[in-house]
């Protein structure tokens, strides 16, 4: 009897599986716009120094950064769009594209940060905490919003590997594709989060 | 009902699934068992917990040092609080008789993500684990109490990135909780449960898990910021850097003002589901109390400041987190009001829910008329940080969620274990535990208002004949919360066997299930076509 792990009925749900991914969207929206609350607040309190330190970030690196999760979030709605349609291999190529992004996004991130870090200009840093308050809270900010956005991403490559495996092996295919659209829901929530901290950060001076 | 098949005859308590013994249980999905699974790790937590609280009683029996010093006790006081708060309070009465009955109750057969809901206990131990280890590694236990107030919280050198971690991954499976049970509502009714004929205990549940979805993400990023401030040193709250100390507090009451509704509502629901059972009448107001439910999650998010009082906050502010709190309170009246009239010309059965459920309506009633004396602006001045506030915080967690949780399980025992408590000792237990929780709590108000300080080991000589009573209150209510416990414990292994569906002849669904529930608690879903609570 193998009642006790998964019960005699097959209880199947895509509606109530889609709900539940959105409330725990609204609570990473939550989650970040607290964040975004103590920036305001601090913004305000240093305008000078938060331009300052606007103007030291790499617009470059986080326009193309910016493009790419654009990108990324088209390509996984077309993988969505695909294993609808019961193309498995367009769906996994897209798919794979999404994934290659994700990391791509990754790995632009650790120069960025690197760059920095060599410089001493991380929380704690020598030459960082030689500046006024309002640099060292600009980039201490900037490390927390971004770094936990980052984890984000890294959350999000996992859950495409475990997609990817699972369309590969047919679990997920035209009729049950629960897992793939709420994988899709949750990498647009971190595109839209970035859509939010690329001008905060990078763009008002 | 037709006669049961085999495979769904035995009992949620005895079936033998694809694990035997214990992994039969801490792997289960099944929503009854994991609701178990929270009641004994709850029962263990709140002994240590209760135990700390009564240490902490025993040292103020007398001025100066009696039985600990003051490291000792600020230890103390922060290690009840944490776990008294993020173990027990919050999760609560949701995840112990939510997951119980909450799927019985709406009709449906587990809630909707049932492995997501044997993760949440699991994230919920695995973060137990975590809080405990600030125990007994670094540089000794936290001292900041339950609040972690910055800066003090990263400049101590105790040992307080766990507490916060834990408490942290405490809060994920709340939130994970939450979710579960918002889906099961909207989803899992059963057929002809509109909305506005869901008994209230459902209802309570469905406005707590909002406020658990929408609050607990923020003492997350908080707890969060917090770790970071003391392992990076961002900065954020961190004065000598440029951060503000007081933001700390307004991030941290944006949740936890919240999160005391998230304690106190699925009590509010409790008390609902007892007093009709018991005075043989509907339920006075039923949408009255729906509609209160959901005002107080919906305005419990914007009284955050009244903690703030005497923190620094614009004259402006003060005036509008005061009035705020004024108009919290109206709902919860309205709740009162309603239980009241339920009783007036009922049939009233004298059993220990009810006994429970009335003492819940009277402790509750001078926790949240003191909570009003807090809530207005100048007696809040003289009163703030002393021990009229833990008394009114006491009336009503303690008092509120504490005893409604008593009255839940002893209202709900027979369903869940299949037999009964020995009635004589339940009442005999609750008499002393009333008492002692007087005995124990109505003397902190006068100690507070004569300007005793909470949070100090030590006290002046003339506070001591009303801290005496206190402490005797005290010992008086552990031992009636040990008889409880002993008889319930007790009866759960030899009381009297019970196969009776319904021994208090309650109307909601829950009483139509087999006692105890079958794995998939009903044959056929059952059909609705009554209100809840239809007494003729």
């Amino acid at each position: 009897m193998e009642k006790n792990a998964e019960h005699t009925h097959v209880h199947r749900d895509d509606e109530g599986d889609k709900l539940g991914m959105w409330l725990f969207i609204f609570t990473e929206l939550l989650l970040f716009g607290m964040l975004f609350l103590v920036y305001a607040v601090y913004r305000y309190r240093n305008p000078v120094a938060f331009q300052l330190g606007g103007e030291e970030l790499d617009v470059f690196l986080g326009t193309l950064n910016t493009v790419l999760l654009l990108v990324s979030s088209a390509t996984v709605a077309m993988s969505i769009s695909a294993i609808q349609k019961g193309l498995k291999k367009h769906a996994l190529v897209f798919l794979g594209i999404t994934l290659l992004i994700a990391v791509v996004f990754l790995v632009n991130k650790y120069f960025e940060w690197g760059a920095k870090i060599e410089y001493g200009f991380y929380p704690g840093g020598e030459a960082l905490l030689e500046l006024g308050h309002g640099t060292i809270l600009f980039f201490g900010l900037y490390y927390v919003m971004t770094g936990i956005h980052a984890l984000h991403i890294l959350i999000g490559i996992g859950l495409f590997i475990y997609v990817f495996q699972q369309i590969r092996a047919d679990k997920i295919h035209s009729t049950d594709y629960i897992w793939l659209e709420n994988t899709g829901l949750y990498w647009h929530l971190v595109d839209l989060i970035w859509i939010f901290l690329f001008p905060l950060f990078y763009l008002i001076h | 009902m037709s006669e049961s098949t085999k495979s769904n005859h035995e009992s949620f308590l005895e079936y033998k699934g694809k694990y035997r013994g214990i992994l039969g249980w801490i792997l289960s999905t099944d929503h009854k068992r994991i609701g178990l699974l929270y009641l004994y790790t709850m029962l263990v937590f709140f002994s240590v917990a209760a135990i700390l609280g009564l240490l902490m009683k025993i040292q103020l029996i007398a001025p100066g040092h009696t039985i600990m010093g003051p490291a000792t006790y600020n230890a103390m006081f922060t290690m009840h609080g944490i776990i008294m708060i993020f173990i027990i309070v919050v999760p609560g009465l949701p995840a112990v008789f939510g997951n119980f009955f909450l799927p019985l109750m709406i009709g449906a057969k587990d809630v909707a993500f049932p492995k997501l809901n044997l993760a949440s206990w699991w994230i919920y131990v695995i973060g137990i684990l975590i809080v405990l280890t600030s125990q007994f590694m670094g540089d000794g236990p936290p001292d900041t109490g339950w609040t972690f107030y910055a800066p003090y919280s990263f400049q101590t050198p105790a040992n307080i990135v766990p507490a916060l971690v834990g408490a942290f991954v405490l809060g994920f499976s709340s939130i994970l909780t939450g979710i579960n049970f918002v889906v099961t509502i909207h989803r899992l009714r059963a057929p002809g449960m509109k909305w506005l004929k869901m008994p209230l205990f459902p209802w309570t549940l469905y406005a707590t898990a909002w406020i658990q979805i929408l609050a607990t993400p923020v003492i997350g990023i908080t707890l969060l910021l917090t770790v970071m401030e003391r392992t990076l040193g961002v900065g954020i709250f961190d004065p000598a850097l440029g951060g503000d100390p007081i933001l700390y507090q307004h991030l941290f009451w944006i949740y936890s003002h919240p999160a005391v509704y998230i304690m106190i509502l699925p009590g509010m629901g409790v008390i609902s589901e007892i007093l009709p059972v018991f005075s043989r009448k509907r339920i006075y107001g039923y949408k009255a109390i729906v509609l209160s439910s959901l005002a107080i999650a919906f305005v419990g998010y914007f009284v955050w400041g009244h903690h703030m009082f005497t923190s620094g906050m614009s004259g402006r502010a003060l005036f509008a987190f005061s009035f705020l709190t004024f108009l919290v309170a109206i709902p919860s009246a309205i709740k009162v009001f309603n239980w009241v009239a339920t009783m007036y010309k009922g049939s009233l059965i004298f059993q220990t829910p009810f006994f429970w459920a009335v003492s819940f309506v009277f402790v509750f009633m001078i926790g949240g008329f003191s909570g009003l004396t807090l809530g207005s602006l100048a007696t809040n001045v003289h009163l703030h940080d002393t021990h009229f506030v833990v008394a009114h915080f006491h009336f009503i967690v303690f008092g509120g969620t504490g005893f409604s949780f008593l009255a839940a399980l002893h209202y709900w025992f027979p369903k869940m274990f299949g037999r009964m408590f020995d009635a004589s000792w339940a009442n005999m237990g609750w008499l002393i535990f009333f008492a002692g929780f007087l005995a124990l709590y109505l003397p902190m108000f006068y100690l507070g208002i004569m300007g005793m300080p909470r949070r100090y080991y030590d006290y002046l000589p003339e506070f001591h004949g009303a801290n005496i009573l206190s402490s005797l209150g005290a010992i008086l209510m552990i031992g009636g919360a040990l008889i409880i416990i002993v008889n319930l414990v007790r009866s759960s292994r030899y009381g009297e066997k019970t196969n009776d569906k319904n021994p208090w002849g309650g109307k909601t669904l829950e009483w139509q299930a087999d006692t105890p529930p079958t794995l998939e608690n009903w044959e056929d879903i059952p059909e609705v076509t009554e209100k809840p609570y239809e007494y003729k």
